[in-house]
C-alpha cells in the first residue's frame, strides 16, 4: 500500500498504457539515412566536429559540448556524413543537424575504456565518463546529466531519487526498462550516487506498475536502493512532486531540487550512465513507445537518434486510420507536431497518435470560475484567475500570482469545462515575464 | 506485413496545439445539465405540492431566460450561447424561487432582470458578479412586493389546483408568520393556511412558500448528488447551514420566547435551496475550498441577521447577493501559497 | 414645502460657492491647451514619445516639443497647431507600415491546423502556429488589434495588410509582431519586398510560392544600390528606391508595387480562439 506523502491536486486521466505495457522492447532494423539533430538538449548547442563527406563509425563523436551546460552528440551508426545542415525541430523551426548515410555495416567506434570496479573508482572519473558519453536526462527534459551531477559546493546533496514513475498516460518505455533491465538501472543509480557522494537512494514507481515494483524490489535487495510505491496520480512523476512524496521536502519557488539536497534522475538516464561506465558506450539510442489508438501494432522500440518518425511508425505497422494529432511525448505534456520528418532525439520518450475523438478541442469560452483548475493544480496555484489576467495582457499581475511557478503539467486545462487553452496562456505569460526581466536586467 | 500495406498518417489533417492533448470528459453544458438534473426532484415536489401551474411558471421562466439570452447575444454581436444551458438553468432556478400564483408577465420581467441585468451586461457567463436568478428574484421582490409575497396553500396531489387565481387559497409562510408575530409560538407560526404543520411537513415540503424551496428532502437529494459528483463544494452548504444552526441555536437558548429554534430556521424558508443551489453557483462563489468556507459562514451570518433582527422575514437571497459582492475579495485573500512559496510571502496585489 | 425651499437655497448657495472657488482658487489653464488637444488625433499611440495626446499637448504648449513629432497628425493639423502656437514645424516625411509577407493561404503551405489562442504571440509557441514558413505572417490579428487607426486588415486569405490611406506611421504595430514582419517605410516608396525569411531559396519555395528566392533578377533590373540582397532575401533600399516597373521581373511576385493592396471593407475582428 502506498504510504508516501501525497501532493494536493493532480488529475486521473485515462491510463492508456495497456496498449503497449506488455510489449517487450524490440530493436529496430538499420535505416539508410539518419538525420541527427544537434539541438537535442537544454543548454548551448554543441559544435560539430565532422564535416561533409567524413566517414564516421557508430558511437563516434559528431559534436562536442558547446559550453558548460551542453552535451556531446554521437553517431548512431557507421557511414558517411552527407551534410551538416538542418532538420525540422519540434517547435516548427529548423535546427542544426548532421545527416548520415549508413553503410549498412554498423561498425562500432572504439568504445571508451571500460572503468574497472566502478564501486571504487574516482567519482570525477565517473563523471567525466558521463560527459564523454553525452548522457542527458532521458525523461524528456534532456538536461545534460554531468551538469546536474555537478552541483555548486554550497548545495549539499544527500538523497538521489530515480524516477520510475512514468505518470504520463500511454507511455511505457520506462516500465519495460524496469522489467527487462532492472540490474542496469540499479547499477546506474549506484554509480550516480557515487558521483554525488550520497548513500540514500530511492526509486519511485507508481502503483499501476505492480510487476515493475515487485521485480525492482527483489533486485534491489542487497543494494542501498529503496523502492517506493507511489499513489497513482498525474503528475506524480514531476520532479517537485516526486521529491515531496518520497522525502517530504518542498523545492522552494524559483529553486531547484538541489536546494533541498536532492537530485532526481530518470531510470533511462541511469541505464545510459551504467552503459557508459560498464561498456564504454556513448548515448545514441533510447527506448521509445510508439502508441495510440490509430497505430496498428503499438509497442516499445529501441530507436537510434536520427530515426524519422515515419520510420518509427512503420515499425509499429503504420496506422489504421488518420490521426488528429501526432505527439512527441505523452498526451499531457507532449508537443504536437505536423510532420513525420522530425527525427527521434535523446529525449523522445514517445511517439503518440491520437484519434479525433480523443483530442481536446480548445475554445474561446470564458472562465466560469468553477475552481476545478484550482483543485487540479499540483502547485496550488489559481490557473483560472491567471488565465483571465493573461487574456487581458496583465502580465504584471500574473507575475504576482506566481505564473513562473507553473510546471506546465496540463492538469488545469485537462479539468477545465470551458476547454480554455490554459497551458498556452501560462507559456505566453512566462515568456513575457522573462523577457521583461531580461530587459530590466539589460538596462542596469 | 508487406511494405506497401503500411499506411502512414495524412499529415495535412493533423492539428497542432499546446499541450495537454487529453481532456476530461466535461464541458459547461454537461455541468449545467447535471445541475438541472439535481433540481428535478425539487421541481417535481413543487408540481406535486402546488399543482400543474408550477410547471407553467417554471416553463415560462426557462423559455424567457433562453429567449432573452439569445436576443442579447445577438445584440452584442456574439455567437449564440444558449447551447451551454446556463440560461436554462437560470430560468429553472428563477422559477423555483417564485410563488406558484405568479402571473406569467411577472415571470418574463424576472427573466429579463435575471439575464439582462444579472448576466449579460457584465459580458455573459463567467463575468457576472451576482447570481442571476437571485438578481431576478430580488428585482421582482422590490418591483412587485405584493405578488412576490402572496403564497398559495399547499395541496399535495391536486394537480388541477392553482391554475386560476380565483381558486387560490392564500396563506402566509411560517417565516412570514414569525415575522408578523415577532414571537416564537409554535401554534401560531407552524401553520399552512388553516391547519397546523409539523417539522416533518416542512421536511417533505407540505408548507407554503416558493415552488422549489419547500421540500428540504428533494433539495437534499439533489444537493448530495451534486456534492458526490464534485460539481459543488460541500463546504458552502455545510458551513452555511451550520452557521445558521449555531447562531439560531444560541439565540433560541438565550430567549426561547422570541427566537425560533434552529430546526425551524433550517427547514423553513429558502435556506436549503439557497445553501445547495444558489450559494454554490460557480461563477459567483469563491474558487478555492478555503474561500468556500468563508463564503458559507458569511452567508449564514447575514441570513441570521436579516431573519432575526431585520425587517424582511427571509434573508437568504440578500445574504447570498451580499456575499457574492465579497467573492473577489475572498478569492484574493484565499488564493493560498503555491507549492514551495515560503510563509513569509504576503498576499497578492 | 419647507424642505423644498431649504434644499433649493442650499443648492444655490453651494453652487455659487463652487463657482467662486473655481474662479479664485482654480488652477490656471492655458486656453490654448484645450484647442491643441482638439487638433491632435487623440489616438494615444505614443509615437511622439509622450504619455498620450494630452501629455503631448501640454508639451507643445510649453514649447517642449514640436508639432511635427506626431506622425499621426495630418499636415493640415500640424499647420493649425503651428499657427496657434507661433512655431515652425520641421519637415517630416510621412511613413507607413509594411507587413513584409505575401504568403497567404493561397500561396503558403499550412503546417497542421492550429487550435489555440487567436493571437500571434501565443501561436508562435505552438509548432510554428500552423504555418509552414516559420518567418511568415500568421494572420491572427495581433497587429490589427494594436493599430489605433484600424489601418491593418486581415484578409480573407489570412494575412495582414496595411492600408496606406489609414496608416499614420505611429509604429505601434511594429513592436507587437512576434515575427518582426512589420517595418516603417517612407509613404512614397514605390515597391516593397513582401518576404522576410532568411532561409535558403530552395527551402523557402517548398513552403511558400510567394517567397523571395534570392534570384537577384530585381538587382539586375534596377540601378546600383536600389535593391539590397542579404543571402537569399532581397529588400528595397528606401533611401534610393527603384521604380515600380522593376516588380515585373520578379518571378514569385514577392516584389510588389506599394499600391497593389486590395481596397478593404472593415478590418476583420479576430475570433478569440482558433478552432481547428
Amino acid at each position: 500500500m502506498p504510504d508516501h506523502i501525497f501532493f494536493r491536486g493532480g488529475v486521473h486521466p485515462d491510463d492508456g498504457k495497456s496498449l503497449s505495457c506488455d510489449v517487450a522492447i524490440q530493436s529496430a532494423p538499420l535505416l539508410e539515412t539518419y538525420v541527427v539533430p544537434l539541438q537535442q538538449h537544454i543548454g548551448a548547442p554543441p559544435k560539430p566536429v565532422v564535416k561533409k563527406k567524413d566517414a564516421v563509425l557508430r558511437g563516434q563523436l559528431l559534436a562536442e559540448p558547446g559550453g558548460f551546460v551542453s552535451a556531446a552528440i554521437h553517431a548512431p551508426t557507421s557511414g558517411t556524413v552527407k551534410d551538416v545542415s538542418e532538420c525540422l525541430g519540434l517547435s516548427g523551426t529548423m535546427i542544426p543537424a548532421v545527416t548520415i548515410v549508413a553503410d549498412g555495416e554498423d561498425t562500432a567506434a572504439e568504445p571508451l575504456p571500460v572503468i574497472e570496479n566502478w564501486q571504487e573508482a574516482d567519482p570525477d572519473v565517473l563523471k567525466q565518463r558521463v560527459t564523454e558519453a553525452g548522457v542527458v536526462g532521458m525523461g524528456g527534459a534532456a538536461f545534460p546529466t554531468s551538469v546536474k551531477l555537478s552541483p555548486p559546493p554550497a548545495k549539499s546533496i544527500n538523497v538521489l531519487i530515480l524516477n520510475g514513475v512514468e505518470c504520463e498516460p500511454c507511455l511505457t518505455a520506462d516500465h519495460r526498462l524496469m522489467l527487462e533491465d532492472p540490474e542496469k538501472i540499479l547499477i546506474g543509480a549506484q554509480i550516480i550516487a557515487r558521483i554525488l557522494g550520497v548513500s540514500e537512494i530511492h526509486v519511485g514507481i507508481e502503483a499501476n506498475k505492480p510487476d515493475a515494483i515487485a521485480l525492482m524490489t527483489e533486485k534491489a535487495s542487497g543494494t542501498p536502493v529503496t523502492v517506493s510505491e507511489l499513489r497513482v496520480r498525474y503528475p506524480q512523476g514531476a520532479e517537485k512532486q516526486l521529491i515531496y512524496a518520497i522525502t517530504g521536502r518542498k523545492v522552494p519557488t524559483g529553486g531547484l531540487p538541489m536546494d533541498v539536497g536532492a537530485v532526481v534522475q530518470n531510470v533511462g538516464t541511469a541505464v545510459a550512465v551504467a552503459e557508459a561506465v560498464l561498456e564504454g558506450k556513448s548515448l545514441y539510442e533510447r527506448i521509445t513507445t510508439v502508441t495510440g489508438s490509430p497505430v496498428v501494432a503499438p509497442g516499445n522500440w529501441r530507436l537510434r537518434v536520427g530515426t524519422p518518425y515515419s520510420e518509427a511508425l512503420k515499425l509499429a505497422g503504420g496506422v489504421k486510420m488518420d490521426p488528429a494529432k501526432l505527439i512527441s511525448g505523452g498526451p499531457m505534456m507532449g508537443i504536437s507536431v505536423y510532420s513525420l520528418d522530425i527525427p527521434v532525439m535523446k529525449n523522445t520518450s514517445g511517439i503518440l497518435l491520437l484519434a479525433a475523438d480523443e483530442v481536446s478541442q480548445y475554445t474561446s469560452e470564458s472562465c466560469i470560475r468553477c475552481g476545478r483548475c484550482v483543485d487540479a493544480c499540483p502547485m496550488s496555484m489559481m490557473p483560472g484567475t491567471l488565465s483571465v489576467q493573461i487574456e487581458n495582457e496583465r502580465f504584471d499581475l500574473a507575475e504576482d500570482w506566481h505564473a513562473l511557478d507553473c510546471i506546465e503539467c496540463g492538469c488545469c486545462a485537462y479539468a477545465c469545462p470551458s476547454h480554455r487553452p490554459l497551458v498556452q496562456h501560462m507559456r505566453r505569460a512566462k515568456g513575457e515575464i522573462m523577457a521583461k526581466r531580461k530587459a530590466a536586467q539589460a538596462k542596469k | 506485413m508487406a511494405e506497401n500495406e503500411i499506411r502512414l498518417p495524412d499529415t495535412s489533417k493533423l492539428v497542432v496545439s499546446s499541450s495537454p492533448h487529453y481532456h476530461d470528459s466535461i464541458d459547461v453544458r454537461k455541468v449545467m445539465l447535471l445541475v438541472i438534473v439535481a433540481l428535478l426532484p425539487a421541481c417535481a415536489s413543487g408540481v406535486v405540492i402546488f399543482g400543474l401551474r408550477a410547471l407553467f411558471v417554471l416553463a415560462v421562466c426557462a423559455v424567457s431566460c433562453m429567449a432573452f439570452e439569445a436576443l442579447f447575444t445577438k445584440m452584442m454581436d456574439r455567437p449564440a450561447s444558449t447551447r451551454d444551458c446556463s440560461a436554462l438553468l437560470t430560468g429553472i432556478l428563477l422559477g423555483m424561487n417564485l410563488s406558484v400564483g405568479t402571473p406569467w408577465w411577472v415571470c418574463v420581467i424576472g427573466a429579463l432582470l435575471a439575464i439582462g441585468i444579472g448576466k449579460m451586461i457584465y459580458g455573459g457567463l463567467g463575468y457576472n458578479p451576482f447570481n442571476p436568478a437571485l438578481v431576478g428574484r430580488v428585482g421582482l421582490l422590490i418591483a412587485f412586493p405584493g405578488t412576490m409575497t402572496t403564497w398559495l396553500k399547499p395541496i399535495p396531489g391536486d394537480f388541477s389546483y392553482g391554475t386560476a387565481a380565483s381558486d387560490a387559497l392564500t396563506t402566509a409562510t411560517p417565516l412570514g408568520l414569525l415575522g408578523m408575530t415577532k414571537a416564537w409560538d409554535p401554534s401560531e407560526v407552524m401553520r399552512a393556511g388553516d391547519h397546523a404543520i409539523s417539522y416533518l411537513d416542512c421536511f417533505w415540503g407540505n408548507v407554503g412558500g416558493c415552488i422549489g424551496e419547500t421540500s428540504a428532502f428533494a433539495l437534499l437529494i439533489g444537493g448530495i448528488f451534486l456534492i458526490v459528483l464534485r460539481l459543488i463544494r460541500w463546504q458552502v452548504p455545510v458551513c452555511y447551514i451550520g452557521t445558521v444552526t449555531i447562531i439560531t441555536g444560541i439565540t433560541h437558548i438565550a430567549n426561547p420566547e422570541t427566537y425560533a429554534p434552529p430546526m425551524f430556521h433550517i427547514l423553513v424558508g429558502g435556506l436549503f435551496i439557497g445553501a445547495f443551489f444558489m450559494a454554490t453557483d460557480m461563477v459567483t462563489s469563491p474558487m478555492s475550498a478555503r474561500g468556500a468556507v468563508i463564503f458559507g459562514v458569511g452567508c449564514g451570518l447575514v441570513t441570521c441577521v436579516i431573519r432575526l433582527w431585520g425587517s424582511y422575514p427571509e434573508g437568504v437571497s440578500f445574504a447570498i447577493l451580499f456575499m457574492n459582492a465579497l467573492t473577489p475579495l475572498i478569492d484574493r485573500y484565499t488564493a493560498g501559497r503555491p507549492f514551495g512559496v515560503a510563509r513569509s510571502i504576503e498576499a497578492k496585489a | 414645502m419647507a424642505g423644498v425651499v431649504v434644499l433649493l437655497v442650499m443648492g444655490l448657495v453651494l453652487g455659487f460657492g463652487i463657482g467662486l472657488a473655481v474662479k479664485f482658487f482654480g488652477a490656471v489653464v492655458d486656453p490654448r491647451l484645450e484647442k491643441v488637444e482638439g487638433m491632435l488625433p487623440n489616438a494615444n499611440c505614443g509615437a511622439c514619445g509622450f504619455a498620450g495626446c494630452a501629455d503631448f499637448a501640454r508639451a507643445l504648449v510649453a514649447l517642449e516639443a514640436e508639432p511635427g513629432k506626431c506622425p499621426s497628425c495630418s499636415s493640415e493639423a500640424v499647420e493649425e497647431i503651428c499657427e496657434l502656437l507661433g512655431v515652425v514645424a520641421e519637415e517630416r516625411e510621412p511613413k507607413v507600415a509594411v507587413v513584409r509577407c505575401g504568403g497567404d493561404n493561397t500561396k503558403a503551405k499550412m503546417a497542421g491546423q492550429y487550435n489555440g489562442v487567436a493571437d500571434c504571440k501565443d501561436a508562435v509557441l505552438v509548432a510554428g502556429g500552423g504555418k509552414g514558413c516559420v518567418h511568415g505572417c500568421l494572420g491572427l490579428a495581433t497587429c490589427a488589434r494594436a493599430c489605433p487607426f484600424g489601418a491593418i486588415e486581415i484578409t480573407a486569405d489570412g494575412i495582414a495588410i496595411v492600408h496606406d490611406e489609414l496608416c499614420t506611421g505611429c509604429a505601434k504595430c511594429v513592436s507587437v509582431c512576434p515575427r518582426r514582419l512589420i517595418v516603417l517605410a517612407p509613404a512614397s516608396a514605390p515597391a516593397h519586398v513582401y518576404c522576410n525569411s532568411p532561409q535558403k531559396g530552395a527551402a523557402k519555395t517548398k513552403v511558400c510560392k510567394a517567397s523571395c528566392i534570392g534570384c537577384r533578377k530585381c538587382v539586375k533590373a534596377s540601378e546600383d544600390g536600389q535593391m539590397e540582397i542579404k543571402g537569399f532575401l532581397a529588400a528595397v533600399n528606401y533611401d534610393n528606391p527603384p521604380t515600380a516597373a522593376v516588380c515585373d521581373v520578379c518571378p514569385t511576385k514577392c516584389l510588389k508595387p506599394a499600391s497593389d493592396e486590395a481596397a478593404s471593407p472593415e478590418p476583420e475582428e479576430a475570433r478569440e480562439v482558433v478552432n481547428a
